[in-house]
């Protein structure tokens, strides 16, 4: 059977939420079949608030249905909710600290063949510079599922995201989200791998290939990118004494800066940063976009060498 | 049709007055503020907090109230003017404004100060989170509540005004009643010089709205077309009045005058302005007072009006 595709778990999750809570709902900027809250709209039609292409606007209600008591999920791509509503996020939702969930679909290179205006690169680095916001960016489906939970039972504008294809399962079957804590995967003191989103998958590949080479890396998976894990990043510093971070987005202000900005002020040490190199990407095949922009478990492994030699 | 009687527009005119002389004087003590907003918009705001607006000052989350969204944001002296007249805070908190540790901040926070309920300051974003409120009241079923947002000409430079004005038509909102501050002045000009707004009417109309038209300043035109608006029109269609008024009105060197749309009187400046609102009005000569310097530290020694320093 075809693995679901992570929009799919989404979808179906807002569903399961919505059951347990009349209060949560849907707001849409034309793209439901996209982001697959299209499943929501077929249950709870009257919950579901199509505002059109007009992101602005659809993040400012969302804020005045927070303020109304309501859970709302303003949904569209990750490109237009952090770029076109910025400013609506920003004063709208996060100053006031409104109970707005933001998802953040089509996140990075695995978004078909869209290009570089759909192909959000920099809304970690974004969402992650606003006081207030929660960021996060699920490894698998598992952890998408927990995490929306917590989302839901907390009280706080959050931004996750959604990335669109099926990805790897990565988190244990015992596995409980908690809220600024990572994920060891693997044992390793040669070198640390942080990876966010799907991307701690590369890096469980990358430590594969090191092996062959007798190098052994630690993986860490760290879902919750604000409030981050310092002391679990400090914890492998130590251990490994060098890093290198993987991340589905730009190497400027999401994962790397963010574990850059622990490391600098609580342990330095030697690191690396694998993730687009501040570019605007183009458009192409998925597999070919992690070639060109060298996002692969090859580059990581790559990068874990250069790093271990620079200890 | 309910006509306002001679004592309600009298009671409503004194109420416009005091929002005027608090607000010049909050901007003068704070020396921060837009005076030719908070002026234009004096009677507007009068009629909303002291015979319109159904709220609690007492109990300011009370789930069946009215909501205000002050979305021209800047013009928040003469809401702090209302919210301290109506008791949801104490009178001598207005001369924290825009102090350090202030709840009062240069432009609102719903998070600091009782009776505001959204926060705001930059243009274009409050009568998006009014079409939300008017949404998520219908949701919860309140039914006889209505949301009121204020919005500014200039602000209708804005995309986001008419994203929320369609939006507004399409969930034929008509708990939502919209006031346009119709001024003709924006910051730095007046509005048809900088970005013209005419034909106002027929924008919004066309927008789906059923739109009037008042004089801004007349206490007696404002009540009837509020009335109108939350009793008599058409169901299915939120209501827009454009209430035309002067910027900086009551004060002849201010009025229609952008240099002071952000610009804050010296005591002496504001001194001068007060007496001839009060001569515009018909009341004894009253200048700026000096009690703003007492009322602060009366409010700096209560740790329940200014926020404890971290």
């Amino acid at each position: 059977m075809e693995a679901e595709e992570l929009r799919e778990t989404f979808g179906k999750m807002l569903v399961e939420l919505a059951r347990e809570n009349p209060n949560i709902l849907v707001l849409d900027g034309d793209l439901n079949t996209s982001t697959r809250t299209d499943i929501f709209l077929a249950e709870f039609p009257k919950r579901f608030v199509q505002c059109g292409i007009a992101e602005q606007n659809m993040f400012g209600i969302a804020a005045g249905l927070a303020a109304a008591g309501c859970i709302p999920f303003p949904t569209t791509f990750a490109v237009f909710a952090t770029k076109r509503a910025c400013d609506q996020i920003s004063i709208s939702i996060a100053y006031p600290k409104l109970n707005v969930k933001i998802p953040g679909c089509y996140p990075g290179l695995p978004t078909g063949k869209a290009g570089a205006s759909h192909q959000s690169t920099d809304d970690l680095a974004i969402m992650r510079s606003m006081p207030n916001m929660r960021v996060l960016d699920p490894g698998d489906a598992t952890e998408l599922r927990q995490m929306m939970r917590a989302i839901v039972a907390y009280d706080g504008p959050v931004y996750f995201r959604v990335t669109r294809p099926s990805v790897p399962d990565i988190v244990p079957k015992d596995y409980h989200f908690e809220w600024a804590k990572s994920v060891n995967l693997r044992k390793g003191a040669d070198v640390t791998l942080i990876g966010t989103g799907f991307m701690t998958y590369y890096c469980m590949e990358a430590a594969g290939l090191l092996a062959q080479d007798g190098i052994q890396a630690r993986v860490d998976h760290h879902p919750c990118l604000k409030p981050i894990d310092k002391d679990g990043i400090i914890a492998a510093a130590k251990e490994t004494g060098c890093v290198v971070t993987a991340e589905n987005h730009g190497i400027n202000g999401g994962l790397g800066s963010a574990v850059a900005e622990v490391l600098v002020e609580g342990h330095p040490v030697p690191m690396e940063r694998i993730g687009i190199r501040d570019v605007f990407v183009e458009c192409g095949e998925v597999p070919d976009l992690f070639v060109k922009y060298r996002v692969r478990p090859e580059d990581i492994a790559e990068a874990a060498r250069n790093v271990i030699a620079r200890r | 049709m309910r006509r306002p009687t001679d004592e309600q527009i009298a009671m409503l005119e004194e109420k416009a007055y005091q929002i005027r002389r608090l607000a010049l004087e909050m901007i003068t003590y704070g020396q921060v503020g837009h005076p030719g907003g908070s002026l234009s918009e004096a009677e507007i705001l009068a009629c909303l907090y002291f015979s319109e607006l159904n709220v609690e000052p007492q109990n300011p989350k009370w789930e069946e109230r009215d909501r205000f969204v002050m979305s021209k944001a800047h013009g928040c002296p003469g809401q702090y003017a209302c919210l301290a007249m109506r008791g949801f805070f104490p009178m001598e908190e207005i001369y924290t404004y825009g102090a350090i540790d202030s709840r009062l901040q240069s432009h609102p926070d719903m998070r600091k100060t009782p009776g505001v309920e959204m926060s705001g300051g930059a243009l274009g974003q409050g009568l998006s989170t009014a079409v939300g409120m008017a949404i998520g009241l219908r949701h919860f079923q309140k039914w006889n509540a209505r949301v009121y947002c204020l919005i500014g000409d200039g602000e209708t430079n804005e995309g986001q005004i008419w994203e929320a004005a369609m939006a507004a038509a399409q969930y034929k909102l008509d708990n939502l009643i919209a006031i346009v501050d119709y001024n003709k002045v924006q910051a730095k000009g007046f509005v048809y010089d900088l970005m013209g707004v005419e034909p106002f009417v027929d924008k919004w109309r066309a927008f789906g709205w059923e739109v009037e038209e008042v004089d801004g300043h007349d206490i007696r035109d404002l009540l009837e077309a509020l009335y109108r608006a939350r009793q008599i029109h058409v169901r299915g269609k939120p209501s827009m009045i454009i209430a035309h008024t002067v910027k900086g009105k009551g004060v002849s060197w201010m009025e229609f005058n952008y240099r002071w749309h952000t610009h804050a009187p010296l005591p002496d400046e504001a001194d001068k302005a007060l007496r001839e609102i009060c001569d515009r009005y018909g009341r004894p000569p009253e200048g700026y007072s000096k009690t703003g310097e007492d009322a602060v530290q009366k409010a700096r020694s209560s740790s329940v009006i200014m926020d404890k320093p971290a």
